[in-house]
């Protein structure tokens, strides 16, 4: 094999790697700087938050997706566009509410948990919050007030990891008077 | 695979919190900002560095190493090759990429100048971190002139 073509895998594996292994220092760093795994949560999902409101834009840029009429548009947008992207996975969506309001989505492997095990003192942790935060950034700029949230997660043992997706309202342009 | 967008946003980001987090007005909260940054980067560097195969390992020559930074790792971590790598022969590098990627978005010229080391500082880390596995002991700076082009210095440590 020629060295041109390893130089070739070994940047390819490096690059898919990173964002996992920097995700990976900044819990270690966030769990240093937070007493206790609430705020470390919560700091994820605010961090996930802001990054969210910045990733659509790229999101619609680079997927050509038009506008999603409904719930579950978006839903298979989310797991079939989105997560293809930039996680290089494919969540399956399953257990609909009867009224279409709720799904979730099921990820047989997350990507973010590659080479990770939780210490026993961080029971409360919920180490992929970003995604959660991401997801609700996102959608906020497309005018839909979700909820996401982890109900089931192979780092505490689980068979799958399960993010629930609610959704609350639709959020309205609020244009200045006298426009249209 | 995580797409390479994710990364720069995920910095962006972590610059913004830890900044917020750890800084005090003070000289001395900036440095600990900085200082913690760049201790992420290394944990990072040295993470990468020892999934790297023992073949590639191999190197013969201490620039070899610099090289390799400069080409395999730098397009794996930012998809571009570093723009110029130059040394003094003495242990002295100076890595130069013209449109470093996370100082792209921040506008170009000596607007934001102040802002620069912080948006560096994860990066001198991940460099130090995988010169540490591949054996190298080093001290890494960076220093920018007008963004975006950014300079690394790399000073060998001889032990």
């Amino acid at each position: 094999m020629s060295r041109q073509a390893n130089r070739g895998t070994e940047s390819k594996k490096m690059s898919s790697e990173l964002f996992t292994l920097t995700y990976g220092a900044l819990v270690t760093q966030l769990c240093k700087d937070y007493e206790n795994d609430e705020d470390v949560n919560k700091q994820l999902d605010k961090m996930g938050y802001n990054i969210g409101v910045r990733l659509i834009e790229d999101f619609l840029a680079r997927s050509n997706v038009g506008r999603c009429h409904d719930f579950r548009e978006t839903a298979d947008v989310i797991a079939k566009v989105a997560f293809k992207m930039y996680l290089g996975i494919t969540p399956s969506i399953t257990n609909w509410s009867p009224a279409g309001d709720e799904f979730s989505l099921i990820l047989e492997n997350n990507p973010l948990v590659d080479f990770v095990e939780l210490p026993d003192n961080h029971s409360s942790l919920i180490y992929s919050n970003l995604l959660c935060g991401v997801l609700r950034g996102a959608l906020e700029m497309v005018q839909m007030a979700v909820e996401a949230k982890f109900v089931q997660d192979t780092l505490k043992g689980d068979g799958v990891t399960e993010i629930r997706m609610r959704f609350i309202r639709r959020i309205e342009d609020n244009l200045p008077a006298g426009e249209e | 695979m995580a797409d390479a967008a994710l990364f720069e946003f995920l910095h962006t980001e972590m610059v913004a919190e830890l900044w917020a987090h750890h800084s005090d007005p003070g000289p001395g909260g900036q440095k600990m900002s900085l200082s913690v940054l760049e201790g992420m980067g290394f944990r990072v560097g040295q993470a990468l560095g020892e999934r790297l195969p023992q073949e590639t390992l191999a190197f013969r020559e201490e620039v070899d190493i610099l090289k390799f930074l400069c080409k395999d790792l730098w397009v794996a971590v930012f998809q571009k090759q570093m723009d110029s790598l130059r040394t003094n022969h003495q242990g002295t590098y100076v890595l130069q990429d013209d449109s470093f990627p996370l100082l792209i978005r921040m506008a170009s010229g000596l607007q934001y100048l102040e802002e620069a080391p912080k948006f560096l500082a994860f990066t001198c880390g991940l460099l130090r971190g995988t010169l540490c596995i591949l054996g190298i002991k080093s001290l890494v700076t960076a220093s920018v002139a007008s963004l975006p082009t950014c300079k690394f210095q790399v000073v060998i440590q001889k032990t």
